[in-house]
């Protein structure tokens, strides 16, 4: 046997102090009425920080200064000195890289692997990726608008955004929510999600290290309430959310009839679809990023796999061949593959959702794997003999446990993989390239991957069709949620 | 299942009667997808090997080098030298274990077998006009039963790449069933040289016909072409393997040659074959390395494990 001996990435590079207040117009300040929450280590309950809880009272003060900041200083900076601003943050958060990947993994469960190859390259990429944008708005496609001699002909802001993002990728999510609205001219108020809550603190930290000016960039820490209040304060003109369905529906509904605009990225219930002649070996290792990928915290996870019925128990052999090689644990372990269970809550949900898998009569399995003492952990799970009917096909679980279905020909292949009221991504597995455009035609899904999964790049549009969510973030399409056009 | 693998290992053996019954089961392998295949093997060498557990995949990995010289300039005095050093590859510390094999070309076998006689060092040939393999096929049996009386217990042949791309499997077959019958009981590698395959379909189909026509090992490289061994192409070649052994019981080595050159790439072959095939084939007798300067790069990290520091690169002989 060779077992890896314990490989964990130093913790020291992180200075994290016992508490953080919000950060608004530049600076860390209490909230109004002193009231804080905890964020805690997922994969050991320890307590990582203390933070502040932002009320309606801080909400307000950090919409009026990022207000003030938009009129008077970002909105009216040539697009070339908005993008030098940020050009130089994407530079530090590659310098400091390894700090936030650590810090990541702390406060969010997910593999330093992850957060390392996957979570922080992007988060810099798309940084480097707006800021590119920044003085060519006019060329983005939306047209130009007459000349006025303060501001050219670039397309106009809205003004002040309201961010609300989620847990799964919080630093990614901030970089996907705050570059696009700063290159087109907005500035913001961004709410973290109140189990992840530093990595956003230590980017703000990182906005007063590039000397951005004060009020550009708001973080204003809280659970539900606090997005509430943001979200439905008059002094925004613009919402994005990432998160669930649900909320997102009560987004849409307290912003209707304002002046506000929405884009809303919401759940998902993939399918990742596996034809006879598909490259096996690769498949697996899709099928496994595709669900395993972050513990399958991932909106566009590809939860239901779709595997045509002639390969099937083939498919099945390899890929529980292959899960049994998934390495649980200590998520600053660097062999890590599968981290914590980001928190108590979410455990109970996809415990909940298991326990009606397994009652409505499919079959569960897991590779044999044990799980520590403390924290929130669950293990790799497929569910087999899984029908459209089930309650695991047709709700999103947010955790790592794949449903397994099959089909015969790839016009039910299709079907069933439209038929969810969901509509966020794709994945199709086949050598021939007439299929995967076929396919790629008539899958009601945002994203459709052909012989891969969960691939990102700043470049590329991602958002969703149906109860997904509308509106698209990233590449030249994520800067129209940002522009008056 | 049983009844299932009884009857396909049955019709394994059929194949290479029937050139249309060989393409047939080549071509209907599942293709290998590049983008995918290179990236498993790049998350793979992110692994973090440490301390005991480096420690281990060094002394493995020594266990497994086929120690090679293969120069037109090859001597009596420097292959002696060579099997000497695969004895003891580390003089100062008798803890160090010996290497797989030495490798050499036929005529240098008779020099190289003096030194290893009573060993447990193996001694490996090259053979089947190496490393073209553009030569009439009774040459290159002679010459692989040359370095078998010479004293070679393992034969290192090249498959007929011409016969491959030109999609004439069959020749490609019985050219190794002869070899194969040719070394008697000494093992055969049959090197695949991956890096004129080009493909890795090609990779795939190279090793399941190695394999049908009775190689007990399949190798990349001859390490005379630019592309020589790679993670990608271990990979495919692993994955091969693995399938082959479900399929018909029998199982079959890897050796990746050429360019392995560091301890860090060692250790990723290593932990690529701890999670493609997993541990039966960690042992010399399923896994070699075909390499040179390989050796002195792992005796050096075994010393800084052992005595916490770098030792020069004279404290280490060269051969």
């Amino acid at each position: 046997m060779f077992e890896y001996a314990p490989a964990p990435e130093s913790r020291s590079v992180v200075d994290l102090k016992p508490s953080y207040g919000l950060f608004i117009d530049g600076k860390f300040v209490d909230p109004a009425d002193g009231s804080s929450f905890k964020s805690i280590n997922p994969a050991s309950e320890e307590v990582l920080a203390e933070v502040a809880e932002g009320g309606a009272q801080d909400v307000d003060r950090a919409v009026r200064a990022a207000r003030k900041a938009y009129e008077k200083v970002w909105g009216p900076m040539p697009g070339r000195d908005r993008a030098k601003y940020l050009f130089r943050i994407a530079r530090i958060i590659q310098e400091r890289s390894r700090e936030l990947a650590v810090l990541e993994s702390l406060d969010n469960g997910k593999p330093i692997r992850e957060s390392r190859d996957v979570d922080l390259p992007l988060v810099a990429a798309h940084f480097f990726y707006y800021a590119g944008w920044a003085d060519k708005l006019e060329y983005a496609g939306f047209g130009r608008r007459p000349t006025s001699q303060q501001s050219g002909t670039s397309p106009q802001p809205l003004g002040v955004a309201a961010q609300v993002i989620p847990w799964n990728f919080p630093l990614l999510m901030l970089a996907w929510k705050i570059a696009p609205a700063l290159a087109a001219g907005n500035t913001v108020v961004l709410k973290p999600a109140e189990t992840t809550p530093l990595t956003a603190l230590l980017f703000a930290e990182i906005c007063q290290q590039a000397d951005l000016p004060a009020g550009v960039v708001n973080i204003v820490t809280g659970a539900g309430e606090t997005g509430r209040a943001l979200i439905e304060h008059d002094g925004v003109d613009k919402v994005a959310f990432t998160g669930s369905t649900d909320v997102g529906r009560a987004i849409a509904r307290a912003v209707a009839g304002s002046r506000k605009k929405l884009t809303l990225e919401l759940g998902g219930k993939a399918a990742n679809i596996v034809f006879d002649d598909a490259p096996v070996d690769q498949a697996v290792e899709g099928i496994v990023n595709g669900i395993f990928f972050n513990q399958g915290h991932v909106c566009c996870a590809g939860s239901r796999l779709l595997i045509q019925e002639s390969v099937a128990e083939q498919v099945l052999e390899s890929l529980k061949r292959r899960m049994a090689q998934l390495r649980l644990g200590d998520p600053l372990d660097k062999n890590t593959d599968i981290g914590a269970i980001n928190s108590a809550a979410q455990l109970s949900r996809i415990r909940e959702l298991t326990e009606a898998g397994a009652a409505e009569g499919a079959q569960q399995w897991s590779p044999p794997c044990e799980l520590p003492d403390r924290g929130f952990w669950f293990a790799p799970t497929i569910f087999t003999g899984v029908t459209q009917a089930h309650r695991i096909a047709r709700e999103e679980i947010f955790g790592p446990v794949l449903s397994v279905l099959t089909f015969r020909t790839p016009a039910e292949a299709v079907e069933k993989a439209n038929n969810t009221p969901y509509g966020l991504s794709a994945g199709i597995w086949t050598e021939k390239g007439s299929r995967i455009l076929w396919m790629a035609d008539r899958l009601r899904a945002g994203v459709v991957w052909a012989n891969t999964f969960n691939k990102f790049d700043p470049t590329s549009p991602f958002g969703g069709y149906k109860e997904s969510g509308y509106g698209r973030e990233g590449g030249r399409h994520g800067l129209e949620a940002y522009l008056n056009v | 299942m049983t009844a299932t693998a009884t009857s396909a290992r049955s019709d394994l053996s059929e194949l290479g009667r029937s050139e249309t019954a060989l393409r047939t089961f080549l071509h209907g392998l599942p293709g290998v997808d590049q983008v995918g295949a290179e990236q498993r093997a790049a998350q793979l060498g992110t692994r973090s090997i440490k301390t005991t557990a480096k420690a281990e995949a060094i002394d493995l990995a020594i266990r497994m080098v086929d120690l090679t010289t293969l120069e037109g300039a090859d001597t009596p005095g420097k292959v002696r030298a060579l099997a000497a050093k695969a004895l003891r590859p580390d003089p100062a510390d008798p803890s160090c274990p010996h290497v797989g094999a030495v490798c050499v070309y036929p005529a240098m076998v008779p020099y190289v077998a003096e030194v290893l006689r009573g060993s447990a060092v193996h001694l490996a040939s090259v053979a089947t006009s190496f490393p073209s393999g553009q030569a009439p096929l009774e040459i290159k049996l002679a010459d692989t039963r040359a370095a078998v009386e010479a004293g070679a217990d393992e034969i290192d042949m090249v498959i007929n790449r011409g016969a491959f791309l030109a999609g004439r499997y069959s020749e490609v077959y019985d050219e190794i069933v002869a070899t194969k019958h040719a070394c008697g009981d000494a093992h055969l590698k049959v090197i695949l040289e991956t890096g004129e395959l080009a493909t890795y379909d090609n990779v795939r189909r190279a090793s399941w016909l190695a394999m049908l026509a009775g190689g007990d090992f399949i190798k990349t490289s001859t390490g005379k072409v630019p592309v020589a061994a790679t993670l990608p192409v271990t990979l495919v070649m692993l994955e091969a393997v693995r399938d082959f052994r479900a399929a018909t019981g029998r199982q079959v080595g890897v050796k990746p040659a050429g360019g392995i050159k560091t301890t860090k790439d060692a250790i990723k072959y290593l932990v690529m074959v701890n999670e493609t095939v997993g541990p039966d084939w960690l042992h010399p007798d399923w896994f070699r390395f075909g390499a040179s300067s390989l050796l002195n790069d792992l005796l050096m990290q075994r010393t800084k494990l052992t005595t916490g520091v770098y030792a020069g690169p004279d404290y280490f002989t060269l051969d």
